[in-house]
């Protein structure tokens, strides 16, 4: 069973992605933001990460930036789910080693969607 | 609406654009048709059928009956969808064809009931990627749908958030995408690449010309047996001996014609019966890579 961090400071939106990713048979860990994931990336490297933009105390980019720089932190499909839908951070998300990118809203068709893109259906 | 409306519905429905309506779809009719009632003063979608119907007896209303097609018409669609169609293009159907055409270096293709139009901008993604192999030839991608409005879309290529999202790769909107107001531009070069027309299935593709490669996905499982097999054969008849058909993954030509046959390991793809085509050697998927053309 494939592991996925879903990393995002609302609840509900952890909630729902955990939902539509435990139907596809993830195992899922969560953190409420960029601090909290990488403390759970140096426990387990996950397969894959969910990844919001704007949190406290660590944002995704810091944190993506800081991931990739980690013994072993090349190796997890990072997929940001963010509500900054515009080109200059799609641009910034890839420079930074995202492998793809969500805007939200999302629904479970684009998460699938996305998911299977990057080979982890 | 009555079970009687909904078969007088469906009954003109077949006749005139082949699409076949099931009992289960009565729901679907309502929900779709009220729109259309109401835009022409109609106070529900029953009283929009009998009057066409009414109509159609007496020579017909063809502005109304094509808006009702269109709106049963499904426009479901989104950029790769089911993806293996589009690697077989990158890796099977391009490979052959380039051989086989390395003299003329013409290829035209068809994009068959492309709604939205995310089917042919995905081929002309992957053409144009593939342009490092493609610098001197001229192809050409025909895209047709029977309805005016969604070609109207596929046309302008704007798609929403959702409809960039679902099965597009980011590193391809980023690539030929810009972003205008809540929408996403495909952009000029690609839709240059595309010559979108209205077109319906059941005249075949005869004023279209001689094909290719051919596009015809998730249409035919709206059709009867014997409008798939009349498709087919049309298809058939304006395909080049050394072309390719693609069929969307519900799809079969099985017991609906013998004018083509699957080739070998490619699930969907289908060359002629009598034709040339061949998967060349080790092109993924090719059962034992001899590249053949197998049996249906």
């Amino acid at each position: 069973m494939k592991c996925c961090l879903i990393v995002d400071d609302s609840k509900v939106v952890r909630m729902v992605a955990r939902k539509i990713l435990e139907a596809l048979q993830f195992e899922i860990l969560e953190a409420g933001d960029g601090q909290q994931a990488m403390q759970a990336c140096e426990q387990t490297m996950p397969d894959a990460i969910l990844l919001d933009w704007n949190m406290p105390v660590m944002n995704g980019i810091d944190f993506l930036r800081q991931l990739r720089q980690h013994a072993g932190g090349d190796r997890p499909v990072v997929i940001f789910c963010t509500t900054e839908n515009d080109m200059a951070h799609i641009q910034e998300a890839l420079g930074a080693g995202a492998n793809e990118y969500i805007m939200k809203p999302f629904d479970s068709d684009i998460l699938e969607s996305k998911f299977a893109q990057v080979g982890l259906l | 609406m009555t079970p009687d409306d909904f078969q007088k519905l469906a009954t003109l429905l077949k006749s005139q654009s082949g699409l076949v309506l099931g009992p289960d779809k009565s729901y679907l009719a309502e929900s779709r048709l009220t729109p259309v009632a109401r835009n022409w003063g109609f106070p529900d979608a029953k009283a929009l059928i009998r009057a066409l119907v009414r109509r159609e007896g007496k020579g017909g209303d063809s502005k109304l009956l094509l808006e009702v097609v269109e709106a049963m018409t499904t426009n479901e669609s989104f950029f790769f969808r089911d993806q293996r169609p589009f690697d077989q293009l990158r890796d099977v159907i391009l490979p052959s064809l380039l051989t086989s055409r390395g003299t003329n270096k013409r290829l035209r293709i068809w994009s068959a009931a492309c709604s939205s139009g995310q089917e042919p901008y995905s081929i002309a993604m992957i053409l144009n990627d593939m342009q490092h192999k493609l610098r001197d030839w001229r192809i050409e991608i025909i895209a047709t749908d029977l309805s005016r409005p969604i070609l109207h879309r596929a046309t302008e290529g704007r798609y929403t958030q959702f409809e960039v999202q679902r099965g597009l790769p980011v590193t391809l909107l980023a690539k030929y995408f810009t972003q205008d107001g809540d929408q996403w531009r495909i952009s000029e070069q690609l839709r240059r690449m595309v010559t979108f027309k209205v077109h319906n299935l059941l005249d075949g593709p005869g004023t279209l010309g001689r094909f290719d490669i051919v596009y015809c996905r998730n249409v035919l499982i709206y059709f009867d047996q014997a409008t798939k097999g009349k498709v087919l054969e049309g298809i058939a008849a304006n395909l080049a001996d050394d072309g390719f058909l693609t069929l969307g993954g519900a799809e079969t030509v099985l017991g609906v014609t013998d004018k083509f046959k699957m080739v070998d390991g490619q699930r969907g793809l289908y060359a002629r019966a009598d034709g040339t085509a061949t998967a060349l050697k080790g092109a993924p998927g090719a059962a034992g890579q001899t590249g053949r053309v197998g049996a249906a």
